[in-house]
């Protein structure tokens, strides 16, 4: 564990404020990581080692390339206070959907459309904002779209029982289709969305303006943000607090002792994953009218998908998804800023927060343990 | 197509023991992917997929007519239209039938790189898995494709464009084979590797177009497009202008692949083994088959269908790339819909990818009069159906229990009758 935190130190070193401009101490802490790496993988912990291991590869080779180019760009791409709030923002729907699938597949219910679902909140808040002139109303609106899609999983997954990873993929082609189809029809393809759509307001705090570090993040964050906090704590309390997160929970781990006890496994489930619906439609929602301000095809992007990952990740537990999106949005706000280097790499630094998804879940996804039920219908004797 | 069997909920009493361990069989027990397909399969022989297509053109239908009021009738009949299949009509006059012949062409030219998407997602799901990756081991293999066929200027043109396809089947097998590997080995999802793996494709593709990448035409500096493939390696049009994008010899390929699909699955070694791992992987396990060792080779077959689809697209019409037709391309996508619509079997994708392939044509910029619908409606209009069909094809659930009733229905008629 150790050597992971001095991998990830011999990166820092080199990064401002610190900006060591020697190559010497990023490799020596490296070395001193990689040192720690082999000796837990002597010792038997093979993954921590290896953990180890690579964030002192990873130290190494980054401490050397930041310490080789110039000084004024590395200021202008690592601005902390400027990074944590775009990686915030960019963590934001990527937590609602994540905390949203939570609640579907700790119930049992596997929720691959949660792309649809935010794709569906995306349109359905930039429509319900623009038509009555209020974002609340759009949020209302969306919500009530990403659950009716939900509703449409819940009812094949639970009472049809089809396969529900494939019922999950046409739900994604749906909210395409319909999202797509509407937006063409509505607004049309020249024009786009109108402007002027009421926004999501910012909430500033300005007695934070003058502390050092958290007035940059924090004073000024989008009312999403800050929701997604409260999401976040309330789903934990709901969860793991309360007798109603002990019902999902049984449903999803064992369905036919929940209903032995009187737990109805068809509500439950079907709240369940209404539930993930009306949230990942609320991260959708931040997409469109919180933070872009208008509606593109297939805006989401895949954000559902990598939420998904970051459930895993986390090990299907509030506070693990929310840390998982706080990296995955790290990796984008970083992709953002990389194209100082090299412009037509803007591109190929785009696909970076899909690469570290695709190492996370090869990394970590035979050590989550999912729900014991996830997946599979159940049928009432 | 006698009494439809169900192992996934039948008492362990019920349950045929050749098919399905009874142990296997409580309450709780979710079938496998392939398990339920061939439940499916037994179930609704031709006519639930023919059904399942009409209820979504329904929809479709009523889609149109609440939406912009217009007559969806028409509109459906401005896109077969569109799609040239009129050409098979024998009355209609040869003005129309030289028209019908161009739109022909241009839907088979779409029918093809679909037949070989459609296999690259139903040789995995024989194999128990979901393929959503079709999309980045298309443009993975188009990429090479492009990248072979536009260099070695000097090569003779049929060992140049068999390079160029050998090349771009082996970088679409390779690019799904990540995933099979990840399954078999750490056991990462493979509809969450996959779907990655298509974004990094998108953007690494996207990339290698733009301006200043490193595959970016040096001819057109100012042109977002790779090079042009050379003449030489182009594939042969056989049917229609070569300039006005004639039907290539692609076609005979794709269909050769169908036939090899069915060969590989069911009369090989291989294809034993990836069934058996697709109905059961512990009882395949336990039978002595490596399932980490079929989970990569399914995936990676796929992926070389899917390559083998962006080749012939490649050197057979297109010839260039763009950075825009990277990120707009859906041929991989509506393979996932042809498969499941095509029930996995090789005759069933010939005729899936031939419908998608039409109703792309029909409902395109180019074929469908903006009086009679909006083309770029109709585009999303196919997406809406391609949802749908995927979502009813999903629930055989609701088919048995169609199929049940109906011979219900047909008890008790029988029982007021006598």
């Amino acid at each position: 564990m150790v050597g992971i935190g001095l991998g990830l130190l011999a990166f820092w070193l080199a990064l401002p404020p610190l900006a060591a401009r020697t190559v010497l101490w990023p490799i020596l802490v490296g070395i001193l990581a990689a040192a720690a790496g082999i000796w837990t993988v002597s010792r038997g912990e093979r993954r921590i080692g290896w953990g180890a291991l690579a964030a002192a590869a990873l130290g190494i080779g980054g401490g050397i390339l930041a310490t080789r180019s110039s000084l004024g760009n590395l200021d202008t791409v690592v601005v902390w206070s400027t990074l944590l709030g775009a990686t915030l923002r960019f963590a934001t729907p990527l937590t609602f959907a994540a905390i949203g699938g939570m609640f579907s597949e700790r119930s049992g219910v596997v929720n691959i459309g949660l792309e649809g679902m935010m794709l569906m909140g995306a349109f359905f808040a930039l429509w319900g904002a623009e038509r009555s002139g209020s974002w609340a109303i759009g949020l209302l609106v969306a919500m009530a779209a990403g659950g009716g899609l939900a509703l449409v999983h819940a009812f094949f997954a639970i009472h049809l029982r089809a396969d529900q990873i494939v019922g999950g993929t046409a739900i994604n082609f749906l909210a395409l289709g319909i999202t797509g189809y509407l937006f063409i029809d509505i607004y049309g393809t020249e024009r786009g969305t109108p402007q002027g759509i009421p926004a999501i307001p910012d909430v500033r705090l300005s007695f934070l303006d003058d502390v050092y570090f958290l007035g940059p993040v924090f004073g000024q964050l989008n009312l999403m943000i800050w929701l997604s906090f409260v999401v976040l704590v309330v789903s934990y309390v709901v969860m793991f607090r309360t007798p109603i997160g002990l019902r999902i929970r049984s449903v999803g781990e064992h369905p036919r002792a929940a209903d032995t006890v009187g737990i109805s496994v068809y509500r439950i489930r079907y709240a369940s994953v209404v539930l993930s619906g009306v949230l990942a439609a609320l991260g959708g929602a931040y997409i469109s009218i919180g933070f872009v301000g208008s509606f593109a095809e297939n805006m989401t992007a895949g954000r559902g998908f990598i939420a998904l990952a970051a459930l895993i990740f986390g090990g299907w537990r509030p506070f693990g998804a929310f840390a998982a999106a706080l990296l995955f949005g790290f990796s984008s706000a970083l992709a953002q800023r990389l194209p100082v280097y090299s412009e037509s790499g803007a591109l190929l630094f785009q696909s970076l927060p899909y690469v570290l998804t695709l190492i996370a879940v090869a990394g970590v996804i035979g050590r989550s343990i999912p729900p014991a039920a996830i997946g599979r219908p159940y049928r009432k004797q | 197509m006698s009494e439809p069997e169900r192992p996934q909920e039948g008492d362990a009493e019920q349950a045929p023991g050749s098919q399905v361990p009874a142990e296997r069989t409580g309450g709780d027990y979710a079938p496998s992917v392939a398990e339920r397909l061939a439940l499916f399969q037994r179930a609704g022989g031709i006519a639930t997929p023919l059904l399942t297509a009409a209820f979504a053109f329904f929809v479709g239908g009523l889609v149109v007519l609440v939406t912009t009021g217009k007559n969806p009738l028409r509109t459906y009949q401005a896109i077969f239209d569109g799609s040239g299949l009129n050409w098979l009509f024998p009355w209609i006059t040869s003005e129309e039938r030289t028209l019908a012949a161009f739109n022909l062409q241009y839907t088979l030219l779409l029918t093809t790189p679909l037949i070989l998407t459609g296999l690259a997602v139903a040789f995995a799901f024989r194999c128990g898995m979901f393929n959503i990756g079709g999309q980045g081991q298309y443009t993975v293999g188009a990429v090479v494709a492009v990248w072979v066929g536009s260099s070695f200027a000097g090569m003779a043109g049929v060992a140049h464009a068999l390079l160029a396809i050998v090349l771009a089947v082996l970088a679409g097998a390779l690019w799904a084979g990540i995933a099979g590997l990840l399954k078999a080995t750490v056991g990462a999802h493979e509809v969450i590797s996959t779907i990655m793996l298509n974004w990094i494709a998108l953007w690494v593709g996207s990339f290698l177009f733009t301006l200043g990448g490193p595959l970016q035409d040096s001819d057109q500096p100012g042109v977002p497009v790779s090079g042009s493939v050379q003449e030489g390696a182009k594939l042969l049009v056989f049917w229609g202008e070569p300039e006005l994008q004639g039907l290539h010899i692609g076609l005979f390929v794709a269909i050769g692949a169908l036939v090899a699909f069915w060969v590989m699955l069911n009369r090989t070694t291989l294809g034993y083994e990836v069934r058996a791992v697709g109905f059961n992987p512990e009882a395949a396990r336990y039978g002595g088959i490596s399932v980490a060792r079929n989970y990569f080779l399914a995936m990676a077959i796929s992926g070389a269908f899917a390559g083998l689809a962006a080749s012939l697209d490649v050197l057979g019409w297109q010839f260039r790339i763009s950075e825009t037709d990277v990120q707009i391309s859906q041929i991989g996508f509506i393979g996932i819909a042809v498969a499941l619509l095509g029930r996995n079997t090789a005759v069933g994708i010939g005729f899936a990818a031939l419908l998608f392939g039409s109703l792309l044509n029909g409902a395109s910029t180019r074929n469908l009069d903006p009086e009679i619908f909006k083309p770029e409606l109709a585009g999303n209009l196919t997406l809406l159906i391609q949802g749908l069909i995927v979502l009813f094809v999903g629930a055989d659930v609701l088919v048995l229990y169609l199929w049940q009733l109906r011979r219900r229905v047909k008890l008790r008629v029988a029982r007021a009758g006598t």
